[in-house]
């Protein structure tokens, strides 16, 4: 019983930190805001809602009913997983960062973030197909290991695997596509290779795990939640591929219209 | 100004390519796992390569459906847009998709099959010969208007001279 309860604690304490983390990125990126709105151009408010959405997914999986469910039902993990790890980093690359503190910051600061973005290490994990086996090699390792039923007794691995995840996924969808200056941008063919690969292997990985469950997880579960990254993933990915193509279009527009800023 | 049409005459090919693959794909999905349910997500018969392939050509379909698209609309933009070349482009990718979905990844790879009955060869052959029959039409509009290329070859020398 003392036991249980203590266990129960530690999950809260988890819970405390999350919410304390999701409140601060919240704060910073909205007196950025205001700090860019007093110096520069306004900041346009789509982005801020955009990161105030991309905040809330990643809270909604991690925090509340769908993460207390997500314990014990597979389906509602994938439901977890497909906003932490797809939806959020698509909201928050969306809502630009980098840029907002570029601004906000004082140009000796700004250049300094800037050298740390041309760093090597930036550059090595930014590469698309670094950041495609951070984030897909990831999952393989999460459900086709015991790793998936170790995560559920171990608040540290518990709290581990959840940041890789949103981690992951940001770097993923930031090496595709960006909204912010990217010094390492890869060229869009290469791009391109590397999200198709990246999304069939996400597709495979969804089929392998209705076919073979993680240890802990009952077949009828595991088929829903397969089902659900399966087709999920795709929706997100639409709108990633949507972006990637915009950006190729963007590029050729004919020389004519071209305004010179 | 002729290098351009030429870009062109190939680009509507191949935006309507991609799409076609993607349309074949997408209707593959909709109408016969989603609606009909008589594709399976998964079968207990499926290769590891099967699976792999079909994995990859999920993948690229999607990709191919937006890209295609995209294509398209920078032809239209730049006015290079020719309807007959791009509908023949369409019906190639459609009926190729579908004739290797049907042979390779249905038959060879045993991904799925098109229904689960006793009889399932009226399926196959129906299946198979509307997309041969795509591939062969789609051919003949891309001969005829690789035909109007080589017309307007000689035009675009009358112009230079």
């Amino acid at each position: 019983m003392n036991n249980n309860h203590n266990h129960h604690s530690t999950w809260d304490t988890l819970d405390l930190y999350f919410i304390i983390g999701f409140c601060l990125l919240l704060f910073i990126y909205v007196l950025a805001a205001v700090f860019a709105n007093h110096k520069n151009r306004k900041w346009p408010l789509y982005r801020t809602i955009f990161w105030i959405l991309g905040i809330l997914c990643a809270a909604i999986s991690l925090v509340g009913p769908i993460a207390n469910r997500a314990h014990f039902d597979f389906t509602f993990h994938m439901i977890g997983h497909l906003l932490l790890g797809m939806l959020s980093p698509l909201l928050m690359v969306l809502a630009a960062p980098i840029s907002l503190m570029m601004r906000a910051l004082s140009v000796t600061a700004s250049r300094r973030l800037s050298r740390v973005l041309r760093s090597w290490p930036i550059r090595a994990i930014s590469d698309p197909i670094a950041s495609s086996l951070l984030n897909i090699g990831g999952l393989w390792i999460l459900y086709l290991t015991d790793l998936y039923s170790l995560m559920h007794q171990n608040v540290f691995l518990h709290l581990i695997i959840h940041i890789h995840v949103f981690l992951a996924g940001y770097l993923f969808t930031s090496s595709m596509i960006s909204f912010d200056p990217n010094p390492h941008k890869a060229s869009f063919t290469y791009r391109a290779c590397v999200l198709i690969s990246a999304l069939a292997s996400h597709g495979i990985l969804s089929k392998l795990i209705y076919a073979n469950p993680p240890a802990s997880v009952s077949k009828v579960q595991a088929e829903a939640g397969a089902m659900l990254m399966y087709y999920g993933g795709d929706l997100i990915d639409l709108v990633l591929i949507y972006f990637l193509c915009l950006e190729w279009y963007k590029a050729t527009r004919p020389r004519a219209i071209t305004i010179p800023t | 100004m002729f290098s351009d049409f030429k870009k062109y005459l190939s680009r509507n090919l191949w935006s309507g390519f991609l799409f076609g693959i993607g349309l074949a794909a997408f209707i593959d999905e909709t109408v016969f796992h989603q609606l009909l349910r008589w594709h399976h997500f998964y079968d207990r018969s499926t290769t590891d390569v099967g699976l792999i392939s079909d994995g990859l050509f999920h993948a690229f379909s999607w990709f191919a459906t937006i890209w295609g698209l995209f294509l398209l609309a920078d032809l239209r933009r730049k006015q290079g847009f020719w309807f007959k070349r791009w509908w023949g482009g369409m019906l190639v990718g459609s009926g190729g998709f579908q004739l290797y979905d049907g042979i390779i990844q249905h038959k060879l790879m045993r991904i799925h099959q098109i229904r689960y009955v006793e009889n399932i060869l009226p399926y196959d052959l129906i299946w198979n010969i509307i997309a041969a029959i795509m591939i062969l039409v789609g051919c003949i509009l891309l001969f005829q208007t690789k035909n109007h290329e080589k017309k307007s070859k000689g035009m675009g020398a009358t112009y230079e001279q």
